[in-house]
């Protein structure tokens, strides 16, 4: 059972990379931003808006906000694998089951 | 084992999408007029207070639901940080709720959304203050109320779990965009309020698809290893 559960999800992941892969390897495109787009079509919609506020803090550059979103996905990434761990590891001991990654 | 696959898949598909230039999916600060950022920060305040208070009872119910929120909470900050290149020419990111939904509920998730999208808009520049409200009920209130309804709804009568988990998720991260699109068009109607939805709709949505069935998968996958490790609080949580 154990081993069925962890087969599926590799499928399962392979098949996620694989979503990302594909248009960028089959598709020519600028890959930008799908917001970037939206503030086009809202020029043209109301080309006399002006947004009236800007942020508070913005990463003064794309390394220091690649950064940013590094951390954020490593504080998710580490609590999820922290958490799934104790789940995993708590039931192998209860079930007294040799180890059988 | 587990962990270590998935952390490094993780980590790759982070690596390679370190060279595409970041932006927002939600809407950016300051380009929603005043009305309409004070409108939707008063409509998701209900949902938001509910959720703080259903996340007490649930926690006062089982100790050990902290910590599956904790991992749903941990799984929005992953997902919603992944911004993945998608068919149309242009990158956006899953949404990375439906698993606080299915596990949860709507208002629940509501605050799990609220601390992912605070996070961005202030350190991140991407979404943002004024437009929070929007955000969150696109994200955090209307996503969640989808996945929900859609898991329950499979599971009464009688689809596969994993069906089902793929389905809500799916459906919910589509849906975030299409109400996006909504409130974009809703604000900025021009000639007609139709044609704008549609056309806002054409640069959220469409990109979108390909993502909701990544975000799919991905739900399907944590699903699976608390369906087998942590059978008894789901079961508690009537989500079995």
């Amino acid at each position: 059972m154990k081993k069925i559960i962890w087969k599926k999800n590799v499928i399962l992941l392979l098949l996620v990379v694989a979503i990302a892969v594909i248009p960028l390897i089959f598709i020519p495109g600028e890959y930008g931003g799908s917001d970037d787009q939206a503030t086009d079509v809202i020029a043209e919609q109301a080309p006399e808006y002006e947004p009236w506020f800007a942020s508070l803090y913005e990463p003064p550059s794309g390394e220091v906000e690649s950064l940013l979103f590094c951390v954020q996905t490593a504080i998710g990434a580490g609590i999820a694998g922290f958490i799934l761990g104790r789940l995993t590891a708590k039931k192998q001991s209860d079930t007294e089951e040799p180890n059988d990654k | 084992m587990k962990r270590n696959e998935k952390i490094f898949v993780l980590t790759c598909m982070a690596a390679g999408l370190l060279g595409v230039h970041a932006s927002a999916m939600h809407i950016m600060e300051g380009y929603l007029p005043k009305g309409w950022a004070a409108f939707w920060i008063v409509v998701c305040l209900p949902f938001v207070a509910i959720g703080f208070r259903r996340i007490s009872k649930y926690v006062q119910q089982n100790p050990k639901n902290l910590t599956l929120l904790a991992l749903c909470g941990a799984f929005a900050f992953v997902l919603s940080a992944l911004k993945i290149p998608s068919v149309t020419g242009s990158c956006s990111h899953p949404t990375g709720v439906g698993l606080g939904a299915i596990l949860f509920g709507p208002t629940t998730t509501a605050v799990l959304g609220l601390i992912v999208l605070l996070f961005q808009a202030l350190l991140l520049a991407h979404g943002g203050l004024t437009t929070l409200g929007a955000n969150v009920f696109s994200m955090a209130i209307v996503g969640p109320i989808c996945s929900w309804i859609v898991y329950h709804g499979l599971k009464k009568i009688g689809c596969p779990k994993a069906g089902a988990v793929f389905c809500a998720a799916f459906a919910g991260d589509l849906l975030t965009y299409i109400t996006t699109s909504i409130e974009l068009g809703l604000a900025y109607p021009g000639a007609s309020l139709a044609g704008a939805i549609l056309k806002f709709m054409g640069i959220f949505a469409v990109t979108q698809v390909p993502l909701a069935i990544a975000e799919g998968l991905l739900t399907v996958v944590v699903f699976n290893v608390l369906e087998k490790y942590s059978n008894r609080e789901l079961t508690q949580l009537d989500v079995l």
